[in-house]
């Protein structure tokens, strides 16, 4: 144990607000070896491995971090990928501050470790090296177990990955033009560098997971082709990739967006560097977002980043409930995004061509609470209002694409579309099928849709050895 | 991936691509689209599965050139690939046993309305075709779609090939002397789309057309190509692209396919620019 607790974290560089406000560049910048290792011994090595508990994908955190403090870096890897592949992506996204850093230990006296921060840092270290220094990972014999992985989000990269380290032979399947699913479309470039998210799917691939671009399960072949094609499992990671409106009159105006559609253009398609890219995107000047989750956050950003000179969060609960972690809350608030509390929209109006220019909104309150647990917001009495707008992107929220369950016979489904399967393993009511992440839970987090992706490989395992 | 296997200028500014795509091929059907991507910084657009052949393993599209992502399309040669292809999409035209079938096609849409008529005919529909062009120049697939059609009618607006005037006025008098047309299928620009529509409506013969707003992912993701169908929101990108043409609120339609207009320009200026400093400098 270190002599004397330090109750204070190592604080991580980040991009002066007002500078990051307008380019798409990472905002936190990362540890360098030294605040690492600082920040490493920290950590008081408690036998009670509090954090464990807390990390959805068990990763072995004390001795990561016993690895670091020691320098021994490339041992930090080996432990951080035995239970989580994709620690570059994790360390930037994951909510710690809800898992592992809020079960940590020194939590209780004051600042719990930067575990998030140090993942990342391994992430990081390890992507610097050369391919020859870098840790290779074991891959046992063949099973001759062919499993096929349907979607290249976060659950499909760790249900491959792990079935691969098992010794199955996995294909996985990948609607867009890049693997990464959301990682990829949605979460922006000054959060997660594209560059990382490649880099991890490519170590999925050094597992010997065969990745099929451009390929919509559903369209080509359909699950119960698959299976009768040859693969002996399946496993659904389809993600909640279909986005909610509000329903409410004027919402199809041009310069109104999804969220999805906002953030594909952005993320994926590189719109920021247009005409350099070819996919355009709208220039705004005065933005309105509705919503308050990490969605709504980063469509607020990228606008500010695109060149908007006014964005407005428009959220219809109040700053307590807003639903975004509080870090990507504070983020947005530097930067200058204006929080427009219990407002909700009532409908959009246009001009002669069919663009939008003003919002109509209700002043709301909040009421009892709701089954959600949060206070109910309502509509105050003739407290409508206008707000100036010429973009709105809509964040509310999305729900899994119909295109697997209804191509698949026998799959059952929730009214919500969530697929139905049990909890713990991802199983179906479907023979062969198990599936994780959103498609079974609704938009849920990265960590989580691992999480799922871990426990269905172990259930998908266990089948196939039977 | 996706090689050109074969190309062919139709018209001026119209060209086909056979593309090696097998798993598309072996699923396409009468009605539905790819989206393709031609380079990695491209943009992803929709272009309709002009045929197929799931032995040979290849789809044919023909697509016009328009703005940068067509135009950087048409400079490819057979051999080369296409960085990206996804399809099957959207859902097929529903083809069954109607009786009599009008199928008028606007343009370089005929390459849309082939497989249509062809599907309709295999159905046992009688098949009356209206195909129609700006001018005889470029007029393409005439044999083709005479060769899947009972009777075909040309139209050009200026005269130059077959009966001057729009595509509405055949369809109209078709309308009125032949009491066994019981569905009409029309596919075009947007205009041509709409004018067929207001032209069948006082006939309350159905009327499928098949919607072309901006997509970007093609498969229900993005929300971009929404429409309005009979007062809802529709994704033609998963719901469509075909729809009842009288429950379509049409201006809207065109607005929103007017969303990028400037950035459109802009970006083929540039890139022709940039074409044409690159062949000054070799």
């Amino acid at each position: 144990m270190a002599e004397k607790l330090n109750l204070n974290r190592v604080s991580m560089p980040k991009q002066e607000p007002q500078v990051r406000a307008h380019n798409f560049n990472e905002v936190a910048q990362g540890y360098t070896a030294e605040m690492a290792k600082e920040e490493a011994s920290r950590c008081i090595q408690c036998k009670k491995r509090n954090c464990v508990t807390g990390c959805p994908v068990d990763v072995d955190i004390p001795e990561f971090i016993m690895a670091i403090r020691d320098g021994n870096m490339a041992e930090a890897v080996t432990i951080m990928k035995d239970k989580n592949i994709l620690p570059g992506i994790c360390g930037r996204v994951c909510p710690q501050e809800s898992q592992c850093e809020q079960t940590c230990t020194l939590a209780k006296k004051a600042a719990p470790i930067a575990i998030g921060r140090l993942e990342r840092y391994v992430a990081d270290w390890e992507r610097l090296q050369p391919a020859a220094a870098k840790p290779k990972p074991v891959i046992p014999p063949s099973t001759g177990k062919k499993v096929a992985v349907v979607g290249s989000g976060p659950t499909g990269l760790t249900a491959a990955a792990d079935l691969a380290k098992m010794g199955h032979q996995v294909t996985m399947f990948e609607a867009l033009h890049v693997a990464g699913g959301v990682l990829m479309y949605g979460i922006p470039e000054f959060r997660l560098p594209k560059e990382i998210v490649q880099a991890e799917v490519e170590y999925v691939q050094s597992l010997g997971v065969d990745l099929r671009l451009n390929s919509v399960i559903g369209k080509i072949d359909t699950v119960d082709e698959l299976l009768k094609g040859g693969y002996d499992a399946v496993f659904l990671g389809t993600g909640a990739g279909l986005p909610m409106f509000l329903n409410c009159p004027g919402e199809n105006l041009n310069g109104i967006y999804s969220a999805n559609e906002f953030l594909t253009r952005t993320n994926l398609m590189k719109a920021y560097l247009f005409p350099k890219y070819d996919t355009p995107i709208k220039k705004s000047r005065r933005v309105a977002v509705i919503g308050g989750g990490n969605v709504a956050m980063d469509s607020a950003r990228c606008a500010l980043r695109l060149g908007a000179k006014e964005v407005y969060i428009v959220y219809r609960r109040s700053e307590a409930e807003l639903p975004a972690r509080r870090e990507e809350v504070e983020n947005a608030m530097e930067e200058g995004i204006v929080f427009k509390f219990l407002t909700n929209p009532k409908r959009f109006l246009g001009d002669d061509k069919g663009w939008v220019t003003k919002m109509e909104c209700n002043e709301m309150e909040l009421g009892k609470p709701d089954e959600s647990g949060r206070r109910r917001p309502i509509v105050k009495k003739g407290s409508e209002f206008m707000i100036d707008v010429d973009t709105v992107v809509v964040a509310l929220g999305t729900s899994p694409n119909p295109l697997v369950p209804s191509t698949t016979e026998g799959l059952a489904t929730t009214k919500k579309g969530t697929v139905v399967a049990d909890e713990k393993t991802g199983k179906t009511v479907k023979d062969k099928v198990w599936a994780g992440g959103d498609v079974l839970t609704g938009a849920a987090t990265v960590i989580s849709a691992m999480g799922a992706g871990k426990r269905a490989a172990a259930a998908i395992d266990a089948y196939l050895r039977g | 991936m996706y090689k050109i296997m074969y190309r062919e200028k139709l018209t001026t500014n119209i060209h086909l691509f056979k593309i090696e795509a097998p798993a598309v091929a072996r699923k396409a059907q009468a009605g539905q689209f790819i989206v393709i991507m031609p380079d990695e910084k491209g943009e992803r657009i929709p272009l309709t599965i002009a045929d197929w052949d799931h032995v040979e393993g290849t789809i044919t599209v023909v697509f016009m050139e328009v703005g940068k992502t067509t135009n950087k399309l048409a400079m490819l040669k057979a051999g080369d690939s296409i960085f990206a292809l996804v399809g099957p999409l959207g859902l097929p035209t529903h083809i069954e046993k109607y009786g009599t079938v009008v199928c008028v096609a606007g343009g370089f849409a005929i390459a849309t309305i082939v497989p249509i008529a062809r599907a309709m005919r295999q159905a046992g529909n009688k098949v009356i075709s209206i195909m129609g062009f700006r001018t005889k120049s470029l007029v393409f697939w005439e044999e083709r779609l005479r060769s899947v059609s009972d009777d075909l009618i040309i139209t050009t607006d200026d005269g130059t090939y077959g009966r001057k005037g729009l595509v509405t006025e055949p369809l109209k008098e078709l309308l009125e002397k032949d009491k066994n047309i019981k569905r009409v299928i029309a596919i075009g620009p947007t205009p041509m789309m709409k004018f067929s529509s207001k032209t069948t409506e006082p006939f309350g013969v159905k009327t499928i057309v098949s919607l072309n707003p901006i997509m970007v992912d093609g498969t229900g993701m993005c929300g971009c190509c929404r429409v309005e169908v009979g007062g809802q929101t529709k994704f033609t990108c998963v719901d469509g692209p075909d729809f009842d043409a009288h429950q379509v609120d049409w201006d809207l339609l065109i607005a929103r396919q007017k969303s990028y207009l400037g950035e459109e320009k802009e970006s083929l200026e540039l890139w022709r620019h940039e074409c044409q400093a690159a062949g000054e400098k070799r």
